[in-house]
């Protein structure tokens, strides 16, 4: 019961991080129409606002401290944040501390930023063109971004950590009598991704802004016609798609130290999600998210394994080859939608 | 000649040039100038390239005629390699049963995958064939562990029963691939005054194999099966209405080029005799994408061209640093020449993967029909400025 429940854990874990991403794909996907590979590419770039957040929390001034010696007696040399020399160690240290977490703020803007600047200056012109185009034009972006990034910050991961009030374990099970010890930060993330899809979904539903776009992604031409600028408000639409992958890449960095490959091990996953999802359905991308990832995390059971030898690596495929095989518009896509 | 018509047979006749003085054309600088790392006259570099070609013009017939774009066809040639290194494994050194298994296996396991794949189209077949080229190398990594060895790759060891050959030579080491007797790594060197050309087994084999596979591309291309292909491109629906099944074909498309990578992948392990699982991610099949659409899709000669420009800059950008970057620029004041090589820095090197996704992206924004339709726009641009005021044609041949 215990390792059941610790499975369910893990991949509504897994899954909010499938979730997010998924939703950025198909809130594009339903939207504009755009096949977007380089989405993957716009989850590292995320995790790198994260990344970019502490180095520049952590730039700090060298000076010599006549009171202490290195080891070979000479003056030490102490390297202060200028955080912490402005605020005071107290509150300049937790704020380093913290950096993970303030990075969603400063991702926010960036992410706006790259994603609109992404669609009005490549991603505009490939609207009539065919899919495959777009495919190819996105995926040759997301190995620009990948190599800018790389360039950047070298190939090798790099350790951001969660705040230490977060860094520890909690027994999620006290409250019912059992012991199910779970790390904070994936209990955070988990929270976290609900919060963000809740977020989304309802200023889609609730505000004025959100009831035009839906109405634009069911007819964007009679949207047009009613002197409404669609394009405009899509445009908005993939910049808030983008900051959604961008949040989901900031908040993982504590999990996986974030590389400069990470968007392409995880872009294949969410196409995979979307495609069982359905295409352009958001319910569908979420549910799709959170059920893949428990499904794929009950597969790495030994218990399972055993019986099936390998089902782990595969089993998400498996998955959507037996959906789009028997069911094409995916679990909650809508009738006639991207069925062919 | 060959059932060709002019335009073809010239196509194939500058293909064939080209392999076949590939050591002459490739290795135009003397060995011991300043431009020498621009050679890529070396066996294992011109390995690749008509390695590579076969793949993106087996990758062409499927895409380039059909218009189904497969983000799995690296898992064709992984299983290839896999097959043929198993055939060295069991059988014994010689490289034509290899070669002919890896093409089989890699035929048969694109049936299977096709046979599903080709279900859907669009978008959806893109992502299915992703996915099965997933399951391959995650399984490859994972339980296929006794076929494949795993992260390690498959190698030829001493212990394998060959049972055609011997497991080891008299002296005690792994024997070498070779063709009835003729060793795949024999090169004859021919130096001419400060040149050194370099004619090596392995790579004619190769050669040869690609200007059959070239062949036959244009045979398929020009009858009435490479017609219906490009029937099923340009509108599936109405050949549906007209009540043709055209999955049959398109799978027939699917399995052909299945092939072609089986055999790039038997080849490849041919030249060199092991097999990893990181030659079937889907960053490998996207890298012979890139070839196909760099050359032309859908032309007969693009891929050929694509993929052997890919894997020329790739050789020579990456050996390219920044201490031969100054000496290039070292005639520019000492500020320029540092500002010149700080630009150029990032791009090369390392940074060719950079270089190779502007590249790329350059071509699908402003030349969807690559380089191909690169030379036929000059082509005609100059036609036209030779032919001003005499009213001749200038017209521009879409590309195929």
């Amino acid at each position: 019961m215990d390792a059941i429940l610790l499975q369910i854990l893990n991949g509504l874990d897994k899954g909010s991080a499938y979730a997010l991403i998924a939703l950025g794909l198909t809130l594009i996907f339903g939207t504009l129409g755009v096949v977007n590979f380089a989405h993957g590419a716009l989850f590292m770039i995320g995790a790198f606002c994260a990344v970019t957040l502490q180095r520049i929390l952590n730039l700090s001034f060298e000076l010599v401290d006549e009171t202490q010696k290195d080891f070979l007696g000479n003056p030490l040399k102490v390297k202060t944040p200028y955080v912490e020399a402005w605020f005071g160690p107290d509150i300049g240290g937790s704020i380093i501390d913290w950096a993970v977490p303030l990075a969603i703020l400063f991702a926010i803007p960036i992410m706006i930023g790259v994603g609109y600047v992404m669609e009005r200056g490549l991603i505009k012109h490939f609207y009539k063109r065919p899919h495959a185009d777009q495919i190819l034009v996105t995926f040759g972006l997301a190995i620009v971004l990948q190599e800018v990034v790389k360039y950047f910050y070298g190939a090798n991961p790099i350790q951001t950590p969660a705040p230490d009030a977060l860094n520890g374990v909690v027994n999620l099970g006290a409250a019912i009598g059992m012991d199910i010890v779970y790390p904070v930060w994936r209990v955070v993330y988990f929270f976290f991704a609900v919060l963000i899809i809740g977020g989304i979904f309802s200023f889609l539903q609730f505000t004025t802004f959100g009831m035009v776009v839906r109405a634009g992604m069911a007819d964007r031409e009679t949207v047009g016609l009613l002197g409404i600028n669609i394009d405009r408000r899509f445009t908005i639409m993939f910049g808030i798609a983008a900051a959604v992958a961008g949040l989901a890449g900031v908040m993982y960095t504590p999990i996986n130290s974030p590389n400069y490959h990470m968007g392409m091990d995880f872009l294949v996953l969410s196409f995979v999600v979307v495609v069982v999802g359905g295409m352009g359905s958001l319910p569908g991308a979420v549910l799709a998210g959170f059920l893949l990832g428990v499904l794929e995390s009950f597969a790495s059971m030994n218990e399972v394994k055993s019986l099936l030898p390998g089902i782990d690596q595969i089993i998400i495929y498996v998955v959507a080859i037996i959906i789009l095989l028997t069911r094409p518009r995916g679990l909650m896509g809508r009738k006639g939608v991207m069925e062919e | 000649m060959f059932g060709l018509d002019k335009k073809d047979t010239s196509k194939l006749i500058i293909v064939a040039c080209l392999a076949l003085l590939a050591p002459f054309i490739l290795n135009p600088f003397p060995t011991d100038s300043a431009l020498a790392q621009f050679n890529a006259g070396y066996p294992d570099l011109m390995q690749r390239f008509v390695i590579f070609g076969i793949f993106a013009i087996g990758f062409n017939i499927l895409f380039g005629l059909t218009g189904y774009l497969s983000f799995g066809h690296a898992a064709f040639l992984g299983v290839g390699s896999y097959s043929a290194v198993w055939m060295f494994k069991l059988i014994g050194m010689n490289v034509i049963p290899a070669i002919v298994l890896s093409v089989i296996v890699a035929g048969l396991f694109a049936l299977l995958i096709g046979f599903v794949s080709l279900r859907r189209s669009g978008i959806y077949f893109s992502i299915l064939t992703l996915a099965f080229a997933q399951m391959s190398f995650n399984l490859a990594y994972s339980v296929l562990t006794p076929i494949t060895n795993g992260e390690t790759g498959l190698q030829l060891t001493l212990e394998d029963p060959r049972i055609l050959g011997v497991s080891a030579t008299t002296d005690g080491s792994i024997p070498v691939t070779n063709l009835f007797g003729l060793e795949m790594r024999s090169t004859f060197e021919m130096a001419v005054g400060p040149w050194a050309f370099q004619f090596n087994a392995g790579y004619y084999l190769c050669a040869l194999i690609m200007l059959a596979a070239f062949y036959l591309s244009i045979r398929i291309f020009r009858s009435p099966f490479g017609m219906m292909l490009r029937a099923v491109k340009s509108n599936q629906q109405r050949m549906n209405y007209t009540g043709l099944n055209t999955r049959p074909y398109t799978l027939a498309a699917f399995v052909i080029s299945g092939m072609y990578a089986g055999l790039a992948g038997g080849l490849m392990a041919s030249m060199d005799p092991l097999a990893g699982a990181e030659r079937m991610q889907w960053t490998a099949s996207g890298e012979v994408v890139l070839m196909t659409i760099l050359g032309g899709a859908g032309t007969l000669i693009g891929p050929v061209l694509g993929a052997g420009f890919i894997k020329y800059f790739e050789n020579i950008f990456s050996k390219i640093n920044d201490n031969v970057l100054h000496t290039w620029f070292s005639f520019l004041p000492d500020g320029m020449e540092d500002a010149v090589v700080f630009i150029i820095h990032p791009f090369i090197g390392k940074g060719w993967h950079l270089t190779l996704g502007i590249l790329f992206m350059l071509v699908v924004i402003f030349l969807p029909g690559g380089l191909v339709e690169g030379g036929q726009r000059i082509k005609g641009w100059l036609s036209r400025r030779k032919a001003k005021g005499s009213n001749t044609s200038g017209e521009t041949n879409p590309a195929e």
